[in-house]
């Protein structure tokens, strides 16, 4: 039954095989004495081609390759959570317990803790007919989430018997169920599902509802939906992966899946340490209770950073399957893209543009669109959003990657160099970024926030929008000669660019702010611009109006007023009326 | 085991194809003999059968279809180990070249390493003072980082690097182990000679282990240099315990010899001819810096890199930038003001910087200072762009505040000697200083209480 091959020809992390082996089209295959994991790639009469996800040094020709009849897939049960993988789901902490310090090869480990017992009540009772995805046991999984066992969705039958309540391991049986072609088949907690297909929903729903993320610039200006897609493009040190650490932080996902793909090790770490010790505003748990780490880091092998994304995106389904909301960061999607070009290069392939090969697009596209609001097959709805970096070559974003990317996703966060040189942090430029989402979301705005937000949100991308025109002129001839309106408008403009967009994350009160302060923001913002509008129609000049202080004052609200004393804002819109009648009674 | 493959069936720039070998594997390094008394070594790249496409370290001169011997050796690329490194000078496959004799120890090591596991890191939070303020007040150097120097031909690079390797090692008479490994690929002689001298002169001679491939040395080798010495620097930080700083110059060579060698595989290329597999090369190198959770050492890397044309966008720099952890970046202009270091502060940035910092590292206003003083200079630069265009009399007296700024920030605060070596509080104090010319309400990016503790009022004039 188990078929081999023999090694003829190895290339880096790409072996090719003599001969027709029978292996099928991207099954799992293990390589050689130390059986290292592969997937077959392409198959001809003559020759099968293997990607390795391991260093492939060491090998030689004449090993054999064997078959394991199943494609490369993910174990899905309890135990993902606060954990951390690799590119195909083995778990890191077990590597370094067998390992050591360095990841060695060939190392085989259970993907999961089979051992562990878990608490699990069983939902469902003998003659309940299930289908594919129905709920039979809940398990507390970690302190914020209740794992969801649920029927593989290609199954259907009657429950002829079960188990009592108690403490099981991932293995365990749980139940019996009587498919319809009256075959019995054991049900446990753990199930696998290959990561290259979709997981299967009943119906995709519209996004109405936003990922609330407590980032100004995302939250108000450019916002993401629920089960929504966005990009975030930018040069090195222009803050995609601080902006990826904010969003997983504090999203107000109920899963976080952090797909470290082709990046640092220290990043990594990074997360793995501030995770754990950081509290989830909304829990009170820790955030490493909702997180899930991919990390597969730039020295690693490529071929595993190829389906290092699959992976994450495929336990991502799994919780949407139970009704979650997911939210995906994938930390770098350019390295997956050069892990293709990688790999494409390695088998000749005919190039497309930039050496990328010409199913860049395609597989790009398919990677998004497994991202939405779902309507599962148990009935429940959940959602999958994909917020993916992009890092572009030279940081110019007419690069196919940036292009093909921008094609797919609704939301659009461009950084920009200047910004992040001048500490403009979110360097997310105004100008450049959009979202599609804006229009979807407004009726959730009105309801849940404010009927004028929506308004405000406008207005103040308009007041922008008008300084970038005004600087057109300032550049040329100096900002002394414009009108006072115009001065103003750039005065107001600056305190929407320090005072509104720029967010400091290492700042206990700005690192997360919360709608309502993000609305109460702009209705004192607004407030002031339409004072001081009052006062420049009646002939006040802006440097009277600079006397006060009263711009500085605005701009250090993020500073000044803590999160959870809000009603202090109504005060600054009380301070700007006083310095409204001073102003007015000094020049009367 | 020693069967001697006799001839060769194909020769091709540093590259040649043996057949009908037996039982090699991928990655095996071979030995050849030529005429009987010449002794090369090689790698092997490809493998098809019986068929080994072997990369020749030494160049392949005087090498012919007939007259060289191959054997395989058994093992992959690797070499000696031991403290007795220190001190010593190793030509770039790691074989002495200091006349000293070979080293004795039974340790050796594959020179490919391997990932280090992410959840056996420690996060790098200690930081390294060099005594120079744009370093160590805006891009500070982090114990375990990796920070390139982006540099161009004939910008004082070298001395920069020479400089932080004298401060940081002597600097507060730190009684652990400290030592450099100097890795050169490409680099000319007497770039070799600055850094040899600069080391016996700052005293730090025998702690430091140089591997040196030079200009006229093969291309091939200089593939295998970094990684030689890379090896090194993880055996001495998390065996012996030692913090290293790994010294590696020039990173466009070794980036120029992978594409001469890719380019006469045949391979297929990616961007300006660079294969495909540059980014994974180049991240196999820079993520071998770090702290292991266990071991008491750290491998802290400068590499130093030349961009071609000074174009940051080239691939190399630029696929460097996304692996490493920040850069310091050299600017032609200022060295042309000759202020030294002519570190060009915008693009230059530090990642660990922001965890290695503040109240229990540095000065609770390190964050906060820096960020302004990035948010001002870069002022100074639209302000400078303005006064070419309008005439510097007619801007306001904001902006004309701000060129004052530009002036005394470069010349103080950046610039500074070549043998200065100022302490934290002298940087972060000399910040405050400059921010003084700024009116008070153009400080956006401190802590209101901050400014009042660092800044007090001065009586009105």
């Amino acid at each position: 039954m188990s078929r081999t091959g023999t090694i003829y020809g190895i290339n880096g992390p790409v072996i090719y095989l003599k001969g027709n082996t029978g292996f099928k089209m991207s099954e799992m295959v293990y390589v050689g004495k130390e059986r290292l994991v592969g997937e077959v790639i392409s198959l001809d009469k003559d020759r099968t081609t293997i990607q390795v996800y391991e260093e492939t040094s060491g090998l030689r020709p004449g090993e054999i390759v064997e078959a394991t009849g199943e494609a490369v897939s993910v174990t899905l049960a309890p135990g993902i959570l606060n954990n951390i993988f690799d590119g195909i789901e083995r778990p890191l902490e077990r590597i370094a317990d067998t390992g050591g310090a360095f990841i060695t090869r060939g190392i085989s480990v259970d993907f999961l803790d089979l051992q562990k017992l878990w608490d699990t009540h069983l939902t469902v009772s003998v003659g309940d007919i299930l289908h594919g995805g129905d709920i039979i046991a809940e398990v507390q999984e970690t302190r914020a989430i209740v794992h969801k066992c649920m029927v593989p969705p290609n199954l259907s039958g009657e429950v002829i018997s079960i188990v009592e309540d108690g403490r099981y391991t991932i293995k365990d049986s749980l139940l019996t169920l009587k498919l319809e072609d009256g075959t019995l088949k054991e049900l446990c907690m753990m199930q696998r599902w290959p990561i290259r297909d979709p997981r299967p929903v009943h119906n995709r729903i519209p996004a109405s509802e936003p990922l609330i993320t407590g980032q100004r610039i995302l939250d108000t200006m450019f916002p993401i939906a629920k089960g929504g897609t966005a990009a975030i493009p930018g040069g090195f040190g222009t803050g995609k992966t601080m902006t990826q650490h904010q969003i997983a932080k504090w999203a107000n996902a109920d899963i976080i899946i952090y797909i470290g793909c082709g990046e640092r090790g220290n990043e990594m770490t990074q997360v793995l340490e501030e995770f754990s010790e950081l509290v989830d505003p909304r829990s009170g748990n820790p955030l490493m209770d909702r997180t899930t780490l991919i990390a597969n880091t730039s020295n690693m092998p490529v071929a595993a950073r190829e389906a290092s994304i699959y992976t994450g995106l495929t336990l991502a389904e799994y919780y949407r399957d139970m009704g979650y909301d997911v939210a995906i960061m994938a930390d770098s999607t350019s390295r997956w893209a050069e892990a293709l070009r990688e790999l494409s290069g390695r088998l000749e392939e005919m190039p497309a543009e930039e050496g990328f090969p010409a199913y860049l697009a395609s597989r790009l596209s398919a990677f998004y669109e497994r991202a939405g609001m779902m309507h599962n097959l148990n009935g429940t709805d959940g959602s999958v959003s994909i917020i993916g970096a992009v890092s572009p070559q030279g940081g110019d974003f007419s690069e196919p990657v940036t292009q093909n990317t921008k094609r797919f996703v609704r939301c659009f966060w461009g950084l920009d160099k200047s910004l992040a040189y001048s500490r403009h942090f979110p360097a997310i430029h105004w100008l450049t970024s959009y979202s599609e989402y804006l229009m979807d979301l407004s009726a959730w705005y009105n309801e849940n926030v404010s009927p004028k937000f929506v308004d405000y949100r406008n207005r103040l991308m308009a007041l922008l929008n008008q300084e970038s025109s005004l600087m057109e002129i300032v550049k040329l001839i100096g900002s002394d000669v414009l009108p006072d309106d115009q001065k103003l408008v750039l005065e107001i403009a600056r305190v929407i660019r320090l005072g509104f967009l720029q967010q400091n994350a290492f700042h206990k009160d700005d690192t997360c702010v919360s709608m309502e302060k993000q609305y109460k923001m702009m209705d004192v913002i607004l407030h002031l611009y339409t004072k001081c509008r009052e006062l420049v129609a009646k002939g006040m000049p802006m440097s009277v109006l600079k006397q006060d202080h009263i711009f500085e004052k605005v701009i250090a609200i993020k500073y000044d007023v803590p999160n959870d004393n809000l009603q202090m804002l109504d005060l600054y819109k009380q301070d700007i009326d006083d310095f409204y009648q001073a102003v007015i009674e000094r020049n009367a | 085991m020693s069967i001697e493959y006799l001839g060769l069936s194909n020769i091709n720039g540093p590259l040649v194809v043996l057949e009908g070998v037996q039982d090699a594997f991928f990655d095996e390094i071979v030995e050849f003999t030529i005429d009987g008394t010449t002794r090369k070594l090689g790698r092997i790249i490809e493998l098809y059968e019986n068929r080994a496409v072997i990369q020749v370290f030494e160049g392949t001169e005087n090498m012919s279809l007939t007259n060289t011997h191959t054997k395989l050796t058994g093992h992959p690329m690797e070499i000696t180990l031991s403290p007795d490194m220190l001190g010593r000078t190793f030509n770039g496959i790691g074989k002495p070249m200091d006349g000293l004799g070979p080293l004795v120890s039974d340790i050796r090591r594959d020179v490919n390493g391997l990932p280090l596991n992410p959840v056996k890191r420690k996060y790098p939070r200690n930081y390294i003072r060099t005594g120079i303020s744009a370093i160590d007040g805006l891009t500070t150097l982090i114990r375990g980082q990796k920070l390139p120097i982006f540099s161009g031909n004939g910008l004082p690079h070298d001395q920069l690097a020479a400089q932080i390797v004298k401060q940081a090692s002597l600097g507060d008479g730190s009684d652990e182990p400290f030592a450099i490994v100097f890795g050169a690929m490409g680099v000319k002689h007497d770039v070799a000679d600055f850094f040899r001298k600069t080391f016996e002169e700052s005293g730090v001679a025998d702690h430091v282990c140089m591997f040196l491939n030079l200009a006229n040395d093969p291309v091939v080798e200089r593939l295998i240099t970094p990684k030689v010495a890379l090896t090194a620097a993880e055996y001495l930080a998390f065996e012996c315990n030692m913090h290293i700083l790994v010294i590696l110059t020039d990173m466009t060579s070794f980036a120029e010899a992978m594409r001469e060698v890719s380019s006469s595989k045949g391979e297929i290329p990616s961007r300006k001819g660079y294969p495909g597999y540059l980014y994974s090369e180049l991240a196999t190198l820079y993520e071998r810096a770090g702290i292991v959770d266990g071991a008491d050492g750290s491998v802290t890397q400068l590499p130093i890199l030349t961009m071609p044309n000074d174009d940051i966008t080239h691939p190399i720099p630029d696929l460097t930038g996304y692996i490493t952890e920040g850069q310091v970046v050299l600017d032609r202009n200022l060295h042309g003001q000759s202020i030294y270091p002519p570190i060009s502060v915008l693009p230059s940035l530090s990642r660990l910087m922001k965890d290695g910092i503040g109240e229990g590292y540095t000065r609770i206003d390190h964050q906060d200072l820096a960020n302004q003083l990035f948010s001002a200079y870069a002022k100074v630069g639209e302000a400078r762009n303005l006064a070419s265009v309008i005439g510097e009399d007619e801007l306001s007296p904001i902006d004309k505040k701000y060129l004052e700024f530009g002036v005394e920030f470069e010349e103080r605060y950046i610039g500074q000697g070549l043998n200065e070596n100022r302490t934290m509080t002298e940087t972060l104090d000399l910040g405050w200083e400059l921010l003084r010319i700024l009116p008070r309400e153009e400080l956006d990016r401190i802590d209101t209480k901050l400014i009042e503790r660092f800044l007090p009022n001065e009586p009105e004039e």
